[in-house]
């Protein structure tokens, strides 16, 4: 069995996800400290170009399954592509950003080789023998737990977006490019693609966002939501929701923040109007810096708060979106 | 078509989840139990294909002798009959050796189609059902907000949750999805739907029904091992920012979070 790291890169839009870059950063430090190489996996149709950006980011080798049939994302193609290269490359380690396609693409490549899987961890490394850990939240962040893994390999984790650092990138870096053959029948495709609606901007998902501006039941109504959306835009952040305004049918499903819908860490939070339910701070509990704007002052989310108002939102919003407009002005 | 749904009994959500001083587990004297959220959808699902093809509804589900009470909330929802996996040695598995033994439960039953929850609101692996799906040799599809099932049941076309959108797939069955909310409004058990869960068929099973070995499953056969579980690090209360409006705090907030806390 080999010593190297092996980092799923997975591709939105034409661009690689930052938390491939987070992982590669970690990754590399694994790798040296195994004595092994750190490799990246590109899968898509006309992403060859994107593997230097993966060698300045330290990846060594850089597989480049690029064919038509890996366009759109099915599972059926990408754990075959992967599980083909774990079989015949055997890393040690492999990892995938806990994205939406990460978390449902790893746990079938896992069971596949028959390995372990840790998901949505906040902490991966080795210990002092050098057996890879990982340390992932549970009940939404009221508990924490410490892995370790049986001698089934690859080790597999699947990293949250923005909880481990990006390394500065060597310009002068380049990685070997290894093309990979896709063989993929038909046949191997269960799911087929008909069809992407899109249902939001461009903004990054909530679970993968850095800046995110939520609302609750203090919004009062689904036009107030504006003022978080017009914050949101010059923070060039992600509206979330609480449980409260989603269930209100002031929002949609995929903008609740809490136990019963995503679980976020962004570097900034910002809280209008959301009391704090237990679930809905658990689920964002683990973001950098928290603020809440809330007329009760009695209101639990002030007790995770980092900075907290006491006043009425609908006054507060405003003001501070032309407040951070008139800073961004200023450079 | 013959549905199955996996079942978990998890901690209510509202639940304080305290960890032991050995940090070996968490404390459950006070706890209360719930389905899993996320399967509750699964459930009201499997029951509207029920009430449009007819068939069956089976609930699957692992775990001490508690859960029965969860089985039979799904019975109670509507659901036929049930499968409790009871044995100890199932006991402190990972989402591998929950799938195997899940797995290895449907083995001689009828099915179309099985739907868990996304994930369970306790361990949040959000891997059991993909898992699963693979065990069985069949397609899954996660995080889905709309199910059609073709008139031949050979197939489903189903709307799945991605980034940004959502995507629409067709689903060649026997399947494996893994529901969410946005998918439908569970419903409550009737009173009569209450009365009528304690006579319903339910198949406890323990190890040596299932035909598994202990050290495959449970504990022994996982392939991640909880080394050590801790509470969440404390976060202490920040400051509440004074003054007389939000002419006066908003931009005291603006220069804390550029100077101090440098996050804009």
């Amino acid at each position: 069995m080999g010593n190297s790291v092996l980092v799923f890169a997975e591709v939105k839009d034409g661009r690689v996800k930052k938390v491939a870059l987070e992982m590669l950063s970690e990754g590399k430090k694994m790798a040296e400290k195994l004595g092994g190489d750190l490799s990246a996996v590109l899968m898509g149709s006309g992403i060859e170009s994107l593997a230097e950006q993966l060698g300045q980011y330290g990846a060594d080798k850089v597989y480049v399954a690029d064919n038509e049939v890996l366009k759109d994302y099915t599972c059926d193609a990408y754990a075959k592509v992967m599980a083909d290269l774990i079989k015949a490359n055997e890393p040690a380690i492999v990892l995938y950003g806990a994205t939406i396609l990460g978390k449902d693409l790893s746990p079938r490549v896992a069971a596949r080789v028959e390995t372990g899987l840790a998901s949505d961890c906040t902490d991966i490394g080795l210990d002092d023998d050098g057996k890879f850990t990982a340390t992932r939240p549970m009940f939404a962040g009221k508990a924490y737990v410490d892995l370790s893994f049986t001698d089934s390999k690859p080790n597999m984790a699947s990293v949250r977006p923005n909880a481990l650092p990006v390394s500065p990138p060597d310009e002068s870096k380049k990685a070997e490019v290894v093309k990979v053959d896709v063989n993929i029948s038909p046949d191997d495709i269960r799911t087929t693609v008909k069809e992407v609606m899109k249902t939001a901007g461009e903004k990054p998902d909530l679970t993968e966002a850095e800046v995110i501006v939520s609302g609750g039941r203090g919004m009062k109504g689904p036009e107030n939501f504006k003022l978080i959306e017009d914050l949101a835009d010059v923070l060039g952040a992600t509206v979330g929701a609480s449980r409260a305004a989603v269930d209100a049918g002031w929002r949609t499903v995929d903008d609740q923040v809490g136990q019963t819908g995503k679980v976020v860490s962004p570097n900034l939070y910002i809280a209008c109007g959301i009391s704090g339910a237990i679930q809905h701070l658990a689920g964002m509990s683990t973001s950098k810096y928290i603020v809440a704007v809330n007329k009760d002052s009695e209101a639990p989310i002030f007790q995770k708060a980092d900075y907290g108002i006491v006043d009425d939102l609908l006054k507060v919003v405003p003001v501070l979106t032309e407040e951070i407009k008139k800073l961004k002005a200023e450079g | 078509m013959n549905v199955v749904v996996c079942v978990k009994q998890v901690p209510d959500t509202e639940s304080v989840i305290k960890v032991k001083p050995d940090g070996s587990d968490i404390i459950t004297d006070d706890l209360k139990y719930v389905m899993n959220p996320y399967d509750e959808y699964g459930v009201e699902e499997a029951l509207q294909i029920k009430e449009k093809f007819g068939g069956s509804v089976t609930i699957l589900c692992m775990g001490p002798s508690r859960v029965v009470e969860t089985i039979r909330t799904g019975l109670a929802m509507g659901a036929d009959k049930a499968i409790h996996l009871d044995d100890p040695a199932l006991e402190g598995g990972d989402a591998f050796a929950t799938a195997k033994a899940l797995a290895e439960a449907l083995k001689g039953i009828e099915y179309d189609l099985v739907l868990c929850g996304k994930q369970a609101v306790d361990d949040d692996l959000s891997q059991t059902g993909q898992t699963l799906a693979e065990l069985l040799g069949f397609p899954h599809a996660s995080l889905i907000q709309k199910l059609e099932i073709a008139d031949d049941n050979k197939s489903a076309t189903v709307h799945c949750q991605v980034e940004g959108g959502l995507a629409v797939l067709d689903v060649s069955l026997p399947a494996v999805l893994t529901t969410q909310k946005g998918l439908n409004e569970p419903r409550y058990a009737s009173l009569p739907g209450i009365m009528k869960a304690k006579k319903k068929p339910l198949d406890t099973k323990d190890l040596a029904a299932l035909g598994l070995s202990a050290d495959s499953v449970g504990c022994a056969g996982s392939k991640t091992i909880i080394t050590k579980m801790t509470p969440p690090p404390e976060r202490a209360a920040g400051k509440v920012i004074e003054g007389e409006g939000p002419q006066e705090t908003v931009p005291k907030l603006v220069q804390l979070l550029r100077e101090e806390a440098k996050v804009i």
